[in-house]
């Protein structure tokens, strides 16, 4: 075994094992999809567990951040690409065209590569997305922010400044805060696409023990260039290649003992 | 040997090159120095020469030449407050007017426009930017002024005759089309495309994820502009704005052709006025004696103005940037 497999699976344990009887969140059936006539998402089926945290991993340009972005549908900012197929949502079709979209963004929480804190105070980042479902009587907004700031674990750092500009935190905590403005709304699924690839070790560090938090209430998908995080945080973790779903399933055994090749040279680092 | 020899050359060049070098910085410093004083000295030099012209107008008139609002050549009695009244005026409708357009246009361009229509719409309006100013002028006094007589001076001041306010700002006792009002559409027209183009490079510069981070939560496109886009524009569109300003008070030629050159003070936005730039590019030809340096002074006032904006401007953008 290589220096990489073996830190990688060693990383392994330190999150909860996977529930294998946990109910699907999301299904995704025969899945495709297009920038205009490139097809880069091939035949994608895959189902991610309630309250596990799933992990897509692959080397750049498989399509992992692509099949990221179809579950709150934030590609069709974009006209020239779409997506064929089906994404079930609780059952429900999230592609067909009589869901409203901005209903499913607040569903579907999603959090970037780099941070993206609006620009206005600390609290106001975090009352802007409940504002925009829910009309809340001033305590109650403040008990839900209070309580969106403490599961990011940036209450103690920010609670006396909420009225300051978001824009003046470090990077880590404005990652923190972009999850605190995530989870507010009170999603059902949370997308994290790469979020820890602009942090710093220590913030990065405090980011993973955040999603282990996390997901005890929600269902995490995070896309991740790094595989021993991967093995870290992930319960469920899925080897993407070409557009392809090359092998999925519990995280443990994905590194441990994978079936495909594919997953195996890549996990051990020959390529990738 | 001959190698020998090839080596003695080269190392012969590179003295000759290195014992040059020292020179040529030298030359070299100085004339990038040089350039940029000169503009330092132009800038002084025509500042001087226009407060040297002006003087006499002031010492003559005094701090009254600035609130008079006399202009009457045979007699001799010159006062700015005409025209300083129009200059604001005019520049203040083309912002009311030219701002929301601008904007509007940015952010159709940047967050609605279907790709194909972009570059069309985008062309289209750097084009207007390119339209010589004389040439909105006359389209102005031969086009616009006469449409604009007949489908709007004549019915608004037959509706707003006799009412408190609008029956004094928008009557026209003589509906001829041409006025402050119609100046300040014709400024708006002009001060569009750059407003607008700059807008649209600010929103293009915001990066991607922070637009989608805004619809990521559930945002509108009206909630990600309003509340997300145009806030982190914010400054920046400050200093597009003022830019537009700064065209609008010192536009000379399309303002002299429709803004009707009235030496008389009217509330009303259809009655002809004018402006510094107008008055000056109206007079300058037969000006002589008191009146010629009445005129250098109207352009030391507007120079004045338009220092005054961009700083004012300056200052706001520090301040905005340092909160």
């Amino acid at each position: 075994m290589s220096p990489i497999a073996v830190t990688a699976s060693s990383a392994i344990g330190h999150s909860a094992p996977a529930d294998l009887n946990a109910p699907v969140r999301i299904g995704v059936r025969n899945l495709n999809f297009y920038y205009g006539d490139f097809l880069s998402l091939k035949d994608i089926s895959i189902d991610f567990f309630d309250r596990q945290v799933t992990a897509l991993i692959g080397p750049s340009g498989c399509g992992k951040s692509t099949l990221l972005r179809t579950f709150n549908r934030i590609y069709s900012l974009y006209p020239e690409q779409r997506a064929e197929g089906e994404i079930l949502l609780d059952g429900q079709n999230v592609l067909s065209s009589a869901v409203d979209v901005n209903e499913l963004r607040a569903r579907v929480g999603m959090v970037f590569q780099k941070p993206t804190p609006f620009p206005m105070s600390i609290y106001d980042n975090i009352a802007f997305g409940i504002r925009l479902y829910e009309k809340l009587p001033k305590g109650e907004l403040d008990d839900r922010i209070e309580e969106a700031l403490r599961k990011a674990a940036l209450w103690d750092e920010v609670k006396d400044k909420l009225r300051q500009s978001g824009m003046g935190l470090s990077g880590g905590q404005q990652q923190r805060l972009c999850i605190a403005r995530t989870i507010a709304q009170r999603p059902e699924v949370i997308l994290l696409d790469e979020p820890t690839s602009a942090l710093d070790p220590i913030s990065t560090g405090k980011i993973e023990d955040l999603i282990e938090q996390l997901r005890t209430e929600f269902t995490i998908v995070i896309v991740t260039h790094n595989m021993q995080q991967a093995a870290r945080i992930s319960q469920f973790t899925a080897f993407m290649y070409l557009g392809e779903l090359v092998e999925f399933g519990p995280t443990n055994k994905m590194f441990m003992t994978p079936t495909k090749k594919q997953t195996q040279d890549y996990i051990t680092g020959r390529f990738g | 040997m001959s190698v020998l020899s090839d080596r003695m050359i080269i190392s012969n060049m590179q003295s000759v090159r290195r014992s040059s070098q020292p020179v040529f910085d030298r030359v070299f410093r100085w004339a990038s120095y040089g350039s940029a004083l000169l503009v330092l000295i132009v800038l002084a030099g025509i500042i001087g020469s226009m407060i040297y012209g002006g003087m006499p107008a002031f010492r003559e008139f005094g701090f009254g030449f600035v609130t008079s609002s006399a202009w009457d050549v045979g007699r001799d009695q010159y006062g700015a407050w005409v025209a300083i009244v129009g200059t604001l005026t005019s520049a203040l409708i083309a912002l009311v007017i030219g701002v929301p357009l601008s904007i509007g246009i940015a952010i159709f361009l940047t967050q609605l426009c279907p790709p194909w229509l972009k570059r069309p719409v985008a062309t289209t309006i750097e084009l207007l930017a390119a339209v010589p100013s004389i040439i909105y002028g006359m389209w102005g006094l031969f086009v616009f002024a006469p449409l604009f007589a007949k489908f709007v001076q004549i019915p608004v001041s037959s509706i707003v005759e006799g009412l408190p306010f609008f029956g004094t700002i928008l009557y026209a006792r003589v509906p001829s089309g041409v006025g402050v009002l119609t100046a300040g559409i014709i400024l708006a027209i002009m001060i569009i495309p750059f407003i607008a183009s700059i807008t649209r490079d600010i929103l293009d510069q915001i990066p991607t994820m922070l637009r989608e981070s805004a619809y990521g939560i559930g945002c509108t496109t009206w909630e990600v502009v309003r509340h997300v886009l145009l806030p982190q524009a914010g400054v920046s569109i400050i200093g597009a704005i003022m830019l537009g300003l700064g065209r609008a008070l010192g536009e000379t030629m399309a303002v002299t052709f429709v803004i009707g050159n009235a030496n008389r003070l009217s509330l009303s936005l259809f009655d002809p006025g004018s402006t510094i730039a107008s008055r000056i590019a109206n007079e300058f030809n037969e000006a002589a004696g008191l009146q010629l340096n009445a005129l250098l002074a109207l352009g030391c006032i507007l120079f004045l103005v338009t220092f005054t904006v961009l700083v004012l401007a300056r200052l706001l953008i520090a301040q905005v940037k340092a909160r």
